[in-house]
């Protein structure tokens, strides 16, 4: 055992260990439980920042391995490890946790302990799902995860959060099963074949299975996926949850939970069954297309904000999606990108959405108009977060919308022709909803003395826009690091393309691919 | 050659906006407006600085680079923030840094006491910033960053009173309208790089691409022009996406004239010139361009014709005067498409300046059926609005002139007679249009509010100093580009100094020669035409003093009506495309396909699921006979399956 050699165990554990300690407070010195949870998540952000300094962006393989026996009998170990895609991910957990912890610091007056430790617990599952290279312990930490989500938006949401509650944990559920089901018969398979069984990831890349057996697999898997990026048609659970979830629950939700989704895809549903997965390739990024248009166009006319971002994030992470789909390296870069960027964006406008309601009490953009004038910062800051998420060039979100959209117009240009109508409909429905909060007279009189941001809740949006202009202006040294991860995704599930003869998703009319990737 | 200076060109707007945008409501009304000129004013010196390293370097080799660092990198893809400066990029900079400067000299007593004072100098300095790195990019994608950075600023500029409904739509009305244009352009753009990528070389470099241009297929080539000029439509307010320009005159008159006259909307045309290694192989695209340009001209000078508003009708000119611009690269005369953006900076800015001069004179008063009679009230103003009107007429001797002319009889040379002819009858408009709001201004009866009446005054040394600059350009500006038709009247060589500073930046298209006595002919023509123009709007609005809209409005009601409603473009826009888009994402996609069909369906199978469940739980009734029962008539139905078997 050693801080270098188990850093992702500490990692995971970290806030699990802030958990036990953190029980010991007694409940009603609210303020140290709210200091102490704060504390235990900026460590974890300083600890996961380790990980950046040790990581070797030119190695191809997994790093900070980390191998134990847990079960034996079954053959499961306790196996960890991650490449850049995963690091980002970690890293987008730790940075996003203590701000929302922050964030939360006055919004939230009932049982405050619990919810603060919750969030601790819930960090731990995600992270935990990021770095398991066990199909075992990643399923333990994947339905891990959600009891903490579960629990945050049942007891801390809104008027009808219980009915939020169930059915996002029952759609993910359901889906989770099947992707059980397929993990249990990869262990069969895998072991019928070589004679020896386990559930280690990089062993199972290996397993060849025929096109018939592979499909089932791959549509389970999928299908948890789907569910939980979400891509259309699985997405009605999402605005439901949102907008019933307490602010802190919405942006972690946002931020991080719906990138385990595309996780998903990149990690395990794509590279465990690549025959698969070129059959329904064109499929997957057909419903994303559908999805970036049908998410904008549904966005563009709700009346409830949170509503109408939940809705955006379809449409966001539609692009994702294609971008995972296109398969080459710009546009697979994008789309790793692009999960952190909608995670920054995102995360951070549910962050000032929430804000405003601690202000209001609602959240109907037809309450709002002309706030611009009584909360200066608050529409600054909001503006650029707007700007972030229509993807303006020199902000992040256009590095990863520009390579996503090179990349998929690379695989075929129609896709590229769709999609970037995503471009047009995203400033409708942003600046539509900016106008309607920030612009215009004050009709409403109770917008007329609302007070601006707090300094708490500028320090809370401070990191956030750090990030989105870092991103947009130097995005190589995370490019750097995303880039092998891109790689070898790209060689698990396209060279059995060529081989299985079922390369022609790309039509004769798209360019030919030069000798560039290699 | 390598120059690390030329990145201080944008360092200082930046820093500019930084300082302004986070500190300057607490620095001052004066300190903020001393950082912001002082930020473009080095910007200014350094590019002149630059403009004179240049001119001593040999015509040829005239090439400044200055690499910063790497951008983007995906793959075999690079994108560095490169910046380049050639001949073309001078011009530029030196219009926008010096147009530039002048309008923040101006704006400094123009926005004098108002509320959101630093607020506006953050964003002209952040819409400077863009705008040079538009032009100072040397990649398509860096390029593009400056693109839709302007076209942010131009929306917060135009939506800068956003308390006004009018000016909060408009705002948004020109950054959708131009995200429209955009999606073309990137589509271009990325249909351009697959094509260098299928070849092999995956660059977005202006000059890579120049070098490897030959290797893609014509075919494509026009594809990619017509997508980019898409985009330019969208900028530089073509047909069919100008319908923003109109309502930006909502902003500030000093952003008007800057980004909605002077520099901004000019970027298609900079662009188009910028890609002309492209264009010229892509002679069907090139053709698009000047038909839509000529379109643009004649159609937004009717309109201009009838309008009211002081600034629409600068508006509409604006976006006729680039029609212009885009006839000249269209014809693949590129250095006459410069050539008049330059001296259209000059005029239009001064004659924008103008308007807000005599709106600052008569309390915000922008209708001119409202003024008249402001010539000895306002003499400066006046005087510079005079000059710059018979600048964009085409006055002989005056900067339009020259770059007018020199469009026009490439047009002509090239053969393409009926664009030649929109611009001709567009020259006639033109000087027409300017001169009706100059006499309905300046000239006639009074027809002031008494409130205005009271209040008129000439504007302070800060504003009227600009004008006069402004004012000695628009005049004096043409004077670099004589064609060599006149230069040869009287033994000036070489008198084209302009077409052959830019020469070396522009691939050439065949040469169309044309015989002097024709050229002279043209040239005659078009004098005549302005002359005309102003003669008629002399002759209607002061000589009879009809009142020609009334005329109008009675003998030909419905031409009338159709151009004082713009031709009803944007009631058929919200009728055809926005209304229905709306509609059917509200009551089709939300309301019934989202919840009813997709939520519907899970939550429906959830129901069912319930419902089953239910039913299901009424054999466990917990009765152990019943369980008994139910054992035993398994068993033996199991033995009766084996023992009947």
């Amino acid at each position: 055992m050693g801080f270098k050699e188990n850093i992702l165990s500490i990692i995971i554990f970290l806030p699990l260990l802030g958990v036990l300690l953190g029980a010991f407070i007694p409940k009603e010195n609210k303020s140290a439980i709210k200091w102490f949870t704060l504390i235990v998540s900026l460590v974890e952000f300083i600890v996961s920042l380790f990980l950046v300094i040790h990581f070797d962006s030119s190695s191809t393989g997994m790093q900070f391995t980390e191998k134990y026996a847990w079960i034996p009998v079954y053959h499961i170990q306790y196996q960890l490890g991650i490449d850049g895609l995963s690091l980002l991910l970690i890293l987008l957990t730790t940075f996003l946790t203590p701000l929302v912890l922050l964030g939360s610091w006055t919004y939230i007056k009932k049982r405050e302990k619990e919810y603060y430790l919750w969030f601790l617990v819930l960090e731990t599952g995600m992270i935990g799902v990021f770095a398991s290279l066990d199909l075992i312990l990643f399923y333990v930490f994947w339905e891990a995860m959600l009891i903490p989500m579960y629990i945050i938006i049942g007891v801390w949401g809104g008027p009808r959060r219980i009915y939020a509650a169930v059915k996002f944990f029952i759609y993910t559920m359901f889906g989770s099963l099947l992707m059980l089901v397929a993990i249990i018969y990869l262990y069969f398979a895998y072991g019928s074949q070589t004679g020896t069984y386990t559930f280690d990831l990089l062993k199972l890349y290996n397993l060849s299975l025929p096109m018939s057996t592979q499909i089932w697999l791959f549509a389970a898997f999928a299908l948890s996926f789907a569910i939980k990026v979400p891509i259309f048609p699985f997405h009605t659970w999402l605005p439901d949850a949102h907008v019933e979830a307490p602010t802190g629950g919405s942006v972690i939700l946002a931020g991080v939970l719906l990138k385990m989704g595309t996780y998903g895809y990149m990690r395990l549903a794509m590279p465990l069954f690549p025959i698969a997965a070129n059959a329904f390739l064109p499929y997957l990024a057909v419903l994303a297309i559908i999805g970036i248009i049908y998410g904008a166009l549904v966005a563009m006319m709700q009346p409830d904000i949170k509503k109408l971002v939940a809705y955006s994030s379809v449409s966001h992470l539609g692009f994702v999606i294609l971008g995972l789909m296109a398969l080459n390296i710009e546009s697979v870069d994008g789309a790793v990108l692009q999960m952190i960027n909608h995670g920054l964006s995102t995360g951070a406008l549910f962050m000032l959405v929430g804000m405003l309601y601690e202000r209001r009490h609602t959240r109907e953009l037809s309450e709002f108009g002309g706030i611009a004038k009584t909360m200066p910062v608050f529409a600054t800051i909001f503006m650029v977060v707007t700007l972030s998420s229509i993807g303006l060039p020199g902000l992040n979100g256009f590095v990863g919308e520009f390579l996503i959209l090179l990349g998929s117009f690379f695989a075929n240009p129609v896709y590229a022709v769709l999609a970037g109508t995503g471009v047009i409909l995203g400033a409708v429905y942003m600046l539509r909803t900016y106008q309607k909060v920030f612009w215009g007279k004050i009709t409403n009189k109770a917008n007329e003395d609302l007070h601006d941001l707090s300094a708490r809740e500028i320090i809370v949006m401070i990191p956030i826009l750090i990030m989105i202009v870092w991103i947009g202006v130097y995005p190589k040294p995370f490019l750097n690091i995303i880039h092998n991860a891109s790689e070898s995704y790209i060689q698990y599930v396209k060279p059995q393309t060529a081989q299985q003869g079922q390369a022609d998703y790309q039509p004769s009319m798209a360019p030919q691919m030069p000798e560039r990737i290699k | 050659m390598e120059l690390n200076i030329v990145r201080y060109i944008l360092i200082f707007p930046l820093l500019g906006f930084l300082v302004n945008g986070l500190v300057g409501k607490r620095l001052g009304n004066k300190a903020v407006g001393w950082i912001a000129n002082s930020a473009v004013f080095i910007s200014f010196a350094l590019v002149v600085y630059i403009f004179i390293q240049l001119l001593s370097m040999a015509p040829g080799s005239r090439l400044i680079t200055d690499t910063v660092y790497t951008w983007i990198n995906s793959g075999s893809l690079t994108i560095d923030f490169k910046l380049m400066i050639d001949p073309l990029t001078i011009v530029m900079l030196l219009v926008v840094t010096g147009v530039g400067f002048l309008i923040h000299i101006y704006s400094i007593g123009y926005m004098h006491g108002d509320r959101s004072y630093s607020r506006f100098f953050a964003y002209l300095n952040l819409f400077m910033f863009s705008m040079l790195l538009l032009v100072l990019s040397s990649n398509i994608v860096l390029m593009f960053v400056g693109w839709e950075g302007v076209g942010l600023c131009s929306y917060l500029l135009i939506g800068f009173w956003y308390e006004k409904d009018s000016a909060a739509n408009a705002g948004k009305k020109a950054f959708i309208t131009n995200r429209v244009g955009d999606y073309g352009f990137l589509l271009g753009l990325f249909l351009l790089a697959s094509a260098f990528a299928s070849k092999g070389i995956l660059t977005l470099d202006f000059t890579t691409m120049a070098a490897h241009i030959s290797l893609i297929s014509p075919q494509i080539l026009t594809i990619v022009g017509i997508l980019l000029f898409v985009g330019a439509t969208g900028k530089s307010a073509q047909l069919p996406l100008y319908v923003w320009l109109p309502d930006a005159m909502e902003g500030p008159t000093p952003v008007s004239a800057l980004i909605h006259a002077a520099t901004m909307v000019t970027a298609g045309v900079y662009m188009i010139a910028r890609m002309n290694f492209l264009y010229v192989l892509a002679p069907e695209a090139l053709e698009v361009v000047a038909i839509v340009g000529g379109l643009t001209a004649l159609y937004a000078a009717t309109i201009g014709l009838v309008q009211n508003d002081i600034k629409r009708v600068l508006a509409y000119s604006t976006i006729s005067q680039l029609g212009y611009m885009f006839v000249g690269v269209g014809v693949g005369a590129f250095s006459a498409g410069i050539f008049h953006l330059m001296t259209h900076a000059f005029f239009k800015a001064l004659l924008f300046l103008g308007a807000g001069s005599v709106i600052h004179a008569l309390s915000g008063e922008q209708d001119m059926r409202k003024m008249g009679g402001l010539k000895n009230k306002i003499p400066v103003t006046h005087a510079v609005f005079l000059a710059a009107a018979l600048a964009i007429s085409g006055i002989p001797g005056l900067s339009g002139f020259f770059s007018k002319d020199s469009i026009l009889a490439a047009a002509y040379a090239s053969g393409h007679t009926v664009i030649w002819l929109l611009g001709f009858i567009t020259a006639l408009l033109t000087a027409f249009y300017i001169f009706r709001l100059i006499y309905m201004t300046f000239y006639g009866e009074s027809r002031l509010d008494k409130h205005a009446a009271e209040h008129v005054h000439e504007s302070p040394k800060v504003m009227t100093v600009p004008l006069i600059i402004l004012a000695v350009l628009s005049v004096i500006g043409g004077y670099i580009g004589v064609p060599q038709l006149l230069g040869n009247l009287v033994g000036w060589h070489n008198s084209d100094i302009f077409v052959n500073f830019l020469a070396p930046v522009f691939r050439t298209m065949p040469k169309h020669e044309m015989p002097v006595s024709t050229e002279s002919w043209l040239m005659i023509g078009s004098i005549a035409m302005a002359i005309l123009g102003v003669f008629f709007a002399w002759y209607v609005y002061i000589k009879s003093k009809m009142r020609p809209a009334e005329h109008a409005a009675e003998s030909l009601p419905g031409v009338y009506r159709l151009l004082l409603n713009k031709y009803y473009v944007d009631e058929v826009y919200n009728a055809i495309i926005i209304k229905p888009l709306l509609w059917m994402s509200e009551n089709f996609l939300w309301k019934i396909f989202d919840v009813r069909v997709v939520d519907g369906t899970v939550n429906g199978s959830a129901q069912v699921t319930q419902w089953a469940s239910t039913k299901l739980r009424k054999i466990q009734t917990g009765d152990f006979q019943v369980y008994v029962m139910l054992f035993l008539i398994g068993v033996i139905s199991v033995l009766a399956y084996f023992v009947l078997r």
